[in-house]
C-alpha cells in the first residue's frame, strides 16, 4: 500500500457572502487507504459535508472558491475537466446520501435510476443493465426484486429507498463510498441494517467507505478510523480504539458524552455542549472551540493550537492542554460540571 | 379507467349544460331584449313582431324555449340565427374552427419551442447577463396587449414597409385555408403566429418554466443525477427538465383549451381572419342569441376537454398523483 486512495492535503473551501468570504472548509488534510473506513463526526456546519461533496466535485455553487489538493489515485480532483470528473463519479466514486426520500428522482421507475447510472459507465444493453439492477436490488435486501424494480420511489419506505440508494452507489463497484449521515433520516432498526450492507459492501468488494455523521455511536461500530471536525476544521484524528478510549480534544469528549448508554445510572442527564459553533465568518480568537470549552485556559484565546501528535501513534489533536492534565480532567458521560 | 371516464363524461355533461342555462338566463335579463323586435325590421307593426315571436317560438315560457334551443342545437342541428334569417349556427362554426385551430396550432409551436428554449438558457446562465435580458424581453411581452402588437405589425407589414422587399410577400389580411393553398395559409398565418405567441405566451411561459427549473436545480435528487456521473446535459434535460414540466403543462393545457374555445378574439379580429373567436364577438354584439350560445357551447366543450387532457399529461408525467 505504497500510495493512498485518497489523500486530501489542505483543503480549503470558502463561499463568498454578502458578509465576506466564509470558510466551510478551513485547510483540511486526511488521507485515505484501499479498504479502510473512515468515519468524519462533527456538529452539523462543521465542514464535513462540503469536505466530501468537494471530493465529489458536487459543489456546484457559483461563489464556491476551492484551494488545496484531492489526490484520488494520485490525480486531483479539483483540477479535473467536467468530462473526467463525470467518468469518475459514480463509477470510481459513488455517494449515498442523507434522505433517501428527496434523494431519487420522483418521476422515475427505480431501476430506470439504476441502469442509467450504469448504462452511463458500461458498454451494456439495457438488458444486461436490468438484470444488474435485478442483482444489485436483491443484493440490498430488496424482497422480490423482479416486482419492485419498476415501481416508482414514492411506492418504497424510507429504509427500502436507502436501500436502493446504496444499490445504486455500488453499481459500478466503486473504489471509494462516501455515505453523507445515511442513517439519519431512518429509524434505528432499519439504521443497523443499512450500516450492515456498508460494512458487507466493505468486506467484499474492499472499498473504502468514507462515512460522516454526527453520531458516535455510528462510527463506534463501523469506523477504522475517525477524524472529528470543529468549525472547518479537523480537532482530532485517530484510529477509532485511541479516540474512543483516550480522546484528546474537550470537543470530542463532548460528542462522546452526548452518547446514550445503558450502563450509566438512571436518570443521568445526558452531556451536552454549551454554545453554539462559531459563525463562518466571525471565528473566535485562537482556538476556535474556546468560546465552548469549560477546561479552556488563557493561552486557548491567543493562540490557534496546531494539530500535533502529542502521544506519538498517529493520534493527533488541536489543543493547548497536556496530554496528563486532559487525562485527568477529561468527563465523559455525565454533563460538564459548571467549572467555567 | 371505465369509472373516471364515466365521471368526467358526466362532470362534462354538467359543466355544459350549467354553462348554457347561464347565458341562457343572462341573455333575457338584459332590459329591453327583444329579438323579435329586431328582427321585423324597421318601424313593425306588432302583428309582424307578434308573428316572428311565434315563429321563432318566442312567445313560449322560457324554460320551453331554452329546451327547444337545446334541441335544434344538439338534435336536430338545426338552430337559426336571429340576425342572419336562414343562416344556420351549426356550418358557421364548422367554417370558424378550422381558422381558429390553425392560428393556435402555429402559435403554440412557436410559443412552445420559444418559451422552452429561453427558459433553459436563462435558468443555465442565471444571473447573467443573457439572462436578465431575456427575462425583460419576457416582461415586455407579457405586458404588451396582443391586439396592440397585431395593430402595430399590420402597420408595419400592411402600409409602411410592405412596399421594401422584407414584408413584399404579406397577403392583404384575411384567410385561406389549407387544404386550397398552403402557401397562402402560411403567408396570412405566419404574422398572427408570431403575435400571438410573443405577446403574453412566450415571455410568461420561459420565466414560469425559469423558475420551476431554478427550484428543481436545488433538488436533492439532481444531486444524485450529478453523483451517478451523469453529463451535465442529461442531467438538465432528463432530470431538471422534465419535473419542472408538470407546472408548465398543466397552465399551457389551460390557456390552449381557453385559446381554441375562442379565446384569440382580439387577434382574429385584428387580423380579420373568420375563426370562431371573431364570429363570437359579432354575435355578441348583434345579440344573437343562438350563434351566441353555440359558440359558448363549443368554447366550453374545449375547456373541459384541455382540462381532462391537462389531468392525463400530469398522471404521465408525475407518476406519484397515479392511482396504485
Amino acid at each position: 500500500m505504497s500510495e493512498p486512495l485518497l489523500e486530501v492535503t489542505d483543503l480549503r473551501v470558502s463561499f463568498r457572502t454578502e458578509e465576506g468570504l466564509a470558510p466551510a472548509v478551513d485547510g483540511v488534510s486526511f488521507t485515505l487507504d484501499r479498504g479502510e473506513v473512515l468515519g468524519i463526526v462533527g456538529e452539523s456546519g462543521s465542514g464535513k459535508s462540503v469536505t466530501m461533496l468537494s471530493v465529489m466535485r458536487l459543489i456546484v455553487d457559483p461563489n464556491a472558491v476551492f484551494g488545496g489538493k484531492i489526490l484520488f489515485k494520485g490525480r486531483n480532483l479539483l483540477e479535473m475537466s467536467r468530462g473526467q470528473i463525470q467518468r469518475i463519479r459514480g463509477a470510481k466514486i459513488a455517494m449515498i446520501f442523507q434522505d433517501p426520500m428527496t434523494s431519487l428522482n420522483p418521476v422515475y421507475r427505480v431501476g430506470w435510476q439504476i441502469t442509467e447510472q450504469i448504462q452511463a459507465h458500461a458498454e451494456l444493453t439495457k438488458r444486461q443493465a436490468r438484470e444488474r439492477a435485478l442483482e444489485l436490488l436483491a443484493g440490498v435486501g430488496i424482497p422480490n426484486p423482479r416486482a419492485r424494480i419498476d415501481d416508482y420511489p414514492h411506492q418504497f419506505s424510507g429504509g427500502m429507498r436507502q436501500r436502493v440508494m446504496v444499490a445504486m452507489a455500488l453499481s459500478c463497484s466503486p473504489e471509494l463510498l462516501i455515505a453523507d449521515e445515511p442513517t439519519t433520516a431512518l429509524d434505528v432498526t432499519i439504521q443497523a441494517q443499512i450500516l450492515k450492507l456498508i460494512k458487507e459492501l466493505r468486506s467484499e468488494s474492499g472499498s473504502s467507505v468514507v462515512l460522516i455523521t454526527h453520531d458516535m455511536g455510528v462510527v463506534a461500530d463501523i469506523a477504522d478510523r475517525v477524524v472529528v471536525m470543529y468549525a472547518g476544521r479537523i480537532v482530532e484524528q485517530g484510529d477509532k480504539r485511541d479516540l474512543f478510549y483516550d480522546p484528546q480534544h474537550p470537543y470530542t469528549w463532548g460528542l462522546l458524552g452526548s452518547i446514550a448508554r445503558l450502563d450509566r445510572p438512571k436518570g443521568e442527564r445526558l452531556a451536552s455542549i454549551p454554545g453554539m459553533p462559531p459563525s463562518l465568518i466571525n471565528r473566535p480568537p485562537g482556538c476556535h472551540f474556546q468560546p465552548r470549552c469549560v477546561h479552556r485556559v488563557e493561552r486557548c484565546s491567543v493562540e490557534d493550537p496546531a494539530l500535533t501528535d502529542k502521544l506519538g501513534n498517529g493520534h493527533v489533536d488541536a489543543c493547548h492542554l497536556d496530554a496528563s492534565v486532559k487525562r485527568r480532567d477529561r468527563v465523559l458521560g455525565s454533563a460538564p460540571t459548571g467549572s467555567s | 379507467m371505465g369509472t373516471f371516464i364515466v365521471r368526467r363524461t358526466l362532470w362534462t355533461l354538467l359543466v355544459l349544460i350549467s354553462i348554457s342555462v347561464l347565458v341562457f338566463l343572462l341573455f333575457f335579463s338584459i332590459p329591453g331584449i327583444d329579438p323579435a323586435v329586431a328582427m321585423a325590421g324597421r318601424n313593425p307593426d306588432p302583428a309582424t313582431i307578434r308573428a316572428i315571436s311565434h315563429a321563432f317560438g318566442l312567445d313560449r315560457a322560457l324554460p320551453i324555449q331554452y329546451l327547444l334551443m337545446m334541441k335544434h342545437l344538439f338534435v336536430t342541428r338545426d338552430l337559426q340565427s336571429y340576425t342572419n334569417q336562414g343562416i344556420r349556427v351549426i356550418p358557421e362554426i364548422a367554417a370558424a374552427a378550422p381558422v381558429t385551430l390553425s392560428l393556435v396550432a402555429g402559435a403554440v409551436v412557436l410559443w412552445l419551442v420559444f418559451s422552452i428554449g429561453i427558459g433553459l438558457v436563462a435558468a443555465v446562465f442565471r444571473g447573467r447577463a443573457i439572462d436578465r435580458i431575456l427575462m425583460i424581453l419576457g416582461l415586455i411581452g407579457i405586458a404588451t396587449p396582443s391586439f396592440l402588437l397585431g395593430e402595430a405589425a399590420n402597420i408595419v407589414t400592411q402600409s409602411k414597409l410592405h412596399d421594401t422587399p422584407l414584408f413584399h410577400w404579406v397577403p392583404p389580411l384575411g384567410y385561406t385555408p389549407l387544404s386550397q393553398d398552403p402557401v397562402m395559409w402560411f403567408k396570412h398565418l405566419i404574422i398572427p403566429w408570431v403575435v400571438l405567441a410573443s405577446a403574453q405566451f412566450i415571455g410568461l411561459y420561459s420565466r414560469i418554466l425559469r423558475s420551476s427549473l431554478l427550484d428543481v436545480m436545488h433538488e436533492d435528487y439532481v444531486r444524485t443525477a450529478r453523483a451517478k456521473g451523469l453529463s451535465e446535459r442529461r442531467v438538465l434535460i432528463r432530470h431538471v427538465l422534465r419535473t419542472s414540466m408538470i407546472t408548465f403543462v398543466s397552465l399551457f393545457g389551460l390557456d390552449l383549451g381557453s385559446l381554441v374555445g375562442g379565446g384569440v378574439v382580439l387577434i382574429e379580429v385584428v387580423f380579420a381572419l373568420p375563426g370562431v373567436g371573431l364570429l363570437t364577438f359579432q354575435a355578441a354584439s348583434g345579440l344573437d342569441l343562438p350563434v351566441i350560445m353555440a359558440t359558448i357551447m363549443y368554447g366550453a366543450f374545449f375547456i373541459v376537454l384541455a382540462n381532462l387532457l391537462v389531468d392525463i399529461g400530469y398522471t404521465w408525467l408525475d407518476p406519484r398523483i397515479r392511482p396504485a
